[in-house]
């Protein structure tokens, strides 16, 4: 190794224009006779559209035009599209009512996109939408995941009676009734899976432009997948050629999915470049990003678990209903199926497992993947259930779970819900993460704290995950709209330095670090004369960007074989120059040898020989220059166990995360700093939705309740601790670098453990997300009176 | 409409603002310093922190107006003749920073910090951060990047 290849924490090469005010964000561009977008939007969450009145507006000084739903219609623009279907139990494709990116007839949330006012300045603009008049007529609204479905609710969609979007499922029902009829025990538990807002740092942002001269749109936009938006755009929305719109995501401040998916913001500044003749720049406020981000999460599960005297798990039922909000985002349907229902096996050799899942319409904002997208939900509901199980069955919480692992010489493990393990070492990870935590002193530190008057808790996660989304087959069978490969293009220049244009989209993954060691270490280049283009639907090519731990398993991969690419073309202009045969040049550490001999060329010098070719071989192209596209064979199956301890004070209900230990299995790790950062971000939005964040809307008003900063309770620096980080290695089987992805761990894990070690302080079986003083103090003074 | 003029980045510069322009509004739109950031609109998020007079202040909660005859400095007036400022280079060194985009405002704050408390332990950098959100990096390598500084800064 290298200092500045694989496996070594090489500073960002990113960080000195971040640290220095010189990253250039959406919002940071501004483009000559720009103008500004306004959208007005619904203070309702239900209610029919019966007229817009936009003539106040349109005087208004500095306005220069005001759109509606029906300029729109008027173009042809298209709905919005949900990219995965789902067949439900009978095979029927998922109800998909029409998306439009300005509303046509109702309004179904708070929120939603009524009209665009776009003028000279974002102050005129915002001034004007005041004076838009849109008369409504209020109708009832249901926001309530739980009463969706009530016969008396208000029905969103006519194409979605009973505001089912989807009743699915998958396992054998016969099957695990059978094996519930012969368990000793069954756990049973009741869980919400609180809904959460994203939050990314960067509102999003757009800048829609045309150029008449040429008949193109270039749109600057907060994306994690620029081709993708792209894609979706021209054929779905706007109905354009693909060769007409340039999609550029520049530095992009944080997604964590919200900017996976094609929104209404975007697609009006672009569309409306052209009738405004000028370019439109959109950024959202804060409150709007509350209001109209895809949130994430929102379930209600009920599940039961089997097992025989010795704790043995004989299947498992889960019932799930699962909030897809007021219309479908890009990809909502295949959160709660097949990211979620998928995992339920998590680490354990449970033999038949049934879902249900119902997806239901309710007036709040689109429900879509959130950091871990599916397996948080899957984990939590079976991390929770494996802890109420270890309570009532008097077994200790690490016993119950190694008796269950999947053991490493059953791999390839083939699941009952589907998926096909590769690797996996589950053991080693609970050991080494009891060993950190010290778990034998368990019992003595909670002696010290009872003794202050403090309750202390420890909670275990044992989490799996599908990353590397995702082989574009098996996707496809299931109902994906897309593949789930990835592209990259690996250039030598003439002078010997190495530009790498890749689909995966950074930010704030640090790939253009952690690509650079990849390749610096493949070709044997210096670290510093690698770029990592990325971003820019003009110069990469189509890709499918970052998303669900993705970049590196897949992109990653895909650069690898675009490198040994440029490999096997430079060993034969290598083998030319020195006048030897193909198979006797061998490549080490940037530099081709004839075998036994001290003749050498450096891969720059191949380099510069390919692009000014006068000394060169028969047959072979000029140039260096590589793409390749990496399908994944099979998803990768990160794993871990964390462990959280708590400190509750009853006389407050504050919780404090007194210790954090983290042991992921990542496969290969190409930076180490890189990774647990990663692992630190995770866990902090995991332990955010368990103690913090919760996305609250009026019940019976479909009011967003939790709108702000002020109402919405972010993870801040003094509600968490640090956290300690170890790792176990079972290299990915199946890709070249056997890597499998730990972008998404940390909040896939974090929610249980800290869950199970609150209910472990508080001598409870169950409570719901998140643990707020309030609810903690209640239910710790309950067990106080009830001792009394 | 008003003129106002201030030092910025230890340049002298004068602008012509509306009374309710703010003091980020005129460094990013007037006088192009991108570097400072608008992440929220209640004065919650902290990506906007810059010093006027040698104090941290949300840019946001500042009118441009009010900032008439200060000394500004943003994140771009951080580093000298391209050598980073050690609270820079300790983010760095210690990944204390992802997207990025928080990262700004935070530096800046943890620069006034150790003015007033060169020795800050973890608790009290932790509270400390209380005005600036990060939803990246969970806190945990800038705690550490401070600390960092911290020791650097007291030499």
């Amino acid at each position: 190794m290298t200092d500045t290849g694989i496996g070594a924490s090489v500073k960002r090469k990113e960080d000195f224009r971040f640290l220095t005010g010189e990253g250039r964000y959406t919002d940071d561009i501004n483009r000559p006779g720009q103008l500004h977008a306004y959208f007005v939007r619904s203070p309702h969450a239900h209610a029919a559209v019966k007229s817009v009145n936009k003539a106040d507006a349109e005087a208004a000084e500095g306005v220069v035009a005001v759109f509606t739903g029906a300029d729109m219609a008027a173009d042809n623009v298209g709905s919005l599209p949900c990219g995965w279907v789902v067949n439900d139990r009978h095979g029927e494709p998922h109800k998909a009512p029409p998306h439009f990116p300005l509303v046509r007839d109702k309004v179904r949330y708070v929120g939603d996109h009524v009209a665009v006012v776009i003028a000279k300045t974002y102050a005129a603009a915002r001034q004007a939408a005041e004076l838009v008049e849109v008369d409504y007529d209020e109708l009832p609204a249901v926001a309530e995941t739980g009463k969706a479905r009530d016969g008396s609710a208000a029905l969103l969609h006519e194409e979605a009676p009973g505001n089912l979007c989807y009743d699915w499922v998958l396992g054998d029902e016969a099957e695990a009734d059978a094996a519930f009829a012969k368990a000793h025990h069954v756990t049973r538990v009741d869980l919400v899976n609180n809904r959460l807002i994203p939050n990314a740092m960067e509102p999003r942002a757009a800048i829609g432009e045309y150029d008449m001269g040429t008949d193109s749109y270039t749109l600057y936009s907060t994306s994690q997948n620029p081709h993708l938006l792209k894609l979706i755009l021209c054929a779905f929305v706007l109905g354009l050629n693909e060769n007409k719109l340039r999609v550029i995501a520049p530095d992009v401040g944080g997604g964590f999915g919200s900017k996976i998916f094609c929104y209404a913001e975007e697609t009006v500044c672009t569309w409306a470049a052209k009738k405004v003749k000028a370019p439109v720049k959109w950024t959202a406020e804060r409150t709007e990003s509350f209001t109209s981000d895809a949130h994430g999460r929102d379930h209600i599960t009920h599940a039961e678990l089997a097992m025989d005297e010795n704790g043995k798990f004989l299947g498992m039922k889960v019932d799930t209903t699962a909030n897809m909000g007021a219309y479908l985002s890009s990809f909502s349907t295949s959160v709660p199926t097949y990211l979620y229902a998928t995992l339920l096996a998590g680490q354990y050799t449970t033999p038949v497992i049934f879902a249900n899942v119902k997806a239901v319409f309710t007036n709040t904002a689109p429900v879509d993947a959130y950091r871990g997208a599916g397996r948080p939900e899957a984990t939590y509901v079976v991390e929770r259930l494996v802890e109420v199980a270890a309570r009532e069955m008097g077994l200790d919480p690490a016993e119950i779970r190694r008796r269950n692992f999947i053991q490493p010489d059953q791999f390839p493990y083939q699941t009952p819900v589907a998926l096909q393990y590769d690797i996996g070492d589950y053991g080693a990870s609970l050991d080494k993460a009891l060993e950190m935590i010290d778990y034998d002193g368990f019992a003595g530190r909670r002696s010290a704290s009872e003794a202050k008057g403090m309750l202390r808790g420890i909670g275990f996660s044992a989490y799996i995950e599908a990353c590397g989304i995702a082989p574009s087959a098996v996707v496809g069978s299931l109902g994906a709209g897309v593949g789930l490969w990835e592209s990259a293009q690996v250039r030598f220049n003439a002078t010997g330095s190495v530009s790498v244009f890749t689909g995966a989209h950074s930010h704030g993954q640090g790939h253009e670090t952690t690509f650079s060691q990849l390749v610096s270490d493949t070709l044997g280049v210096p670290i510093e004369n690698v770029e990592i283009v990325h971003g820019d639907t003009g110069s990469i090519p189509m890709g499918m960007g970052t998303y669900g731990s993705r970049s590196l398993a897949v992109g990653g991969s895909a650069i690898s074989r675009a490198c040994d690419k440029i490999i096997e073309k430079s060993r034969k202009i290598a083998a030319h120059l020195m006048e030897a045969s193909v198979d006797d040049v061998e490549f080490e550490n940037g530099t081709f040898r004839v075998a036994g001999t001290d003749k050498e060329k450096s891969i720059a010098e191949v380099a510069f020989t390919a692009y000014v070719p006068h000394n060169y071989p028969e047959g072979v192209e000029p140039g260096l220059d590589e793409t390749a596209f990496y399908d994944p064979l099979n998803f990768t199956y990160p794993s871990g166990v964390h462990i959280c301890e708590v400190e509750i004070d009853p006389s407050t209900g504050v919780t404090e995360i007194v210790d954090w230990v983290a042991v992921d299995d990542f496969g290969k790790i190409i930076n180490p700093m890189v990774v647990e950062g990663q692992v630190h971000g995770g866990i902090a939005q995991g332990v955010g939705q368990a103690l913090l964040e919760n996305c609250v809307y009026d019940g019976d008003s479909g009011q967003l309740l939790t709108g702000s900063y002020m109402d919405y309770c972010m993870p801040r620096a003094d509600d968490l601790p640090s956290f300690r980080v170890g790792m176990t290695e079972t290299p990915c089987t199946h890709n070249p670098l056997g890597v499998k992805g730990c972008g998404e761990a940390g909040a896939i894990a974090a929610p249980a453990a800290t869950i199970n070690a609150i209910t472990n302080a508080l001598g409870i079986l169950s409570m719901d997300m998140p643990a707020s003083p309030e609810k903690v103090w209640r239910l710790a003074n309950q067990q106080k009176m009830a001792a009394e | 409409m008003p003129t106002v003029s201030m030092t910025v980045n230890g340049q002298a510069v004068t602008g012509e603002v509306e009374g309710r322009t703010l003091l980020v509004q005129f460094l990013r739109e007037q006088l192009s310093l991108t570097g400072t950031h608008v992440g929220c609109d209640t004065s919650q998020c902290g990506a906007c922190v810059v010093h006027v007079d040698g104090e941290s202040v949300k840019s946001c909660s500042m009118l441009a107006l009010q900032a008439d005859g200060a000394e500004v400095t943003t994140i771009e007036g951080l580093a000298s003749n391209g050598s980073l400022h050690p609270m820079q280079e300790a983010f760095r060194e210690h990944h204390g920073l992802q997207c990025g985009f928080c990262t700004p405002g935070m530096v800046m704050s943890a620069v006034d910090l150790l003015k007033k408390n060169p020795n800050p332990d973890e608790g009290e950098i932790r509270e400390w951060l209380e005005g600036n959100i990060c939803r990246c990096t969970g806190y945990h390598n800038i705690v550490k990047a401070i600390q960092s500084a911290a020791a650097s800064m007291r030499g």
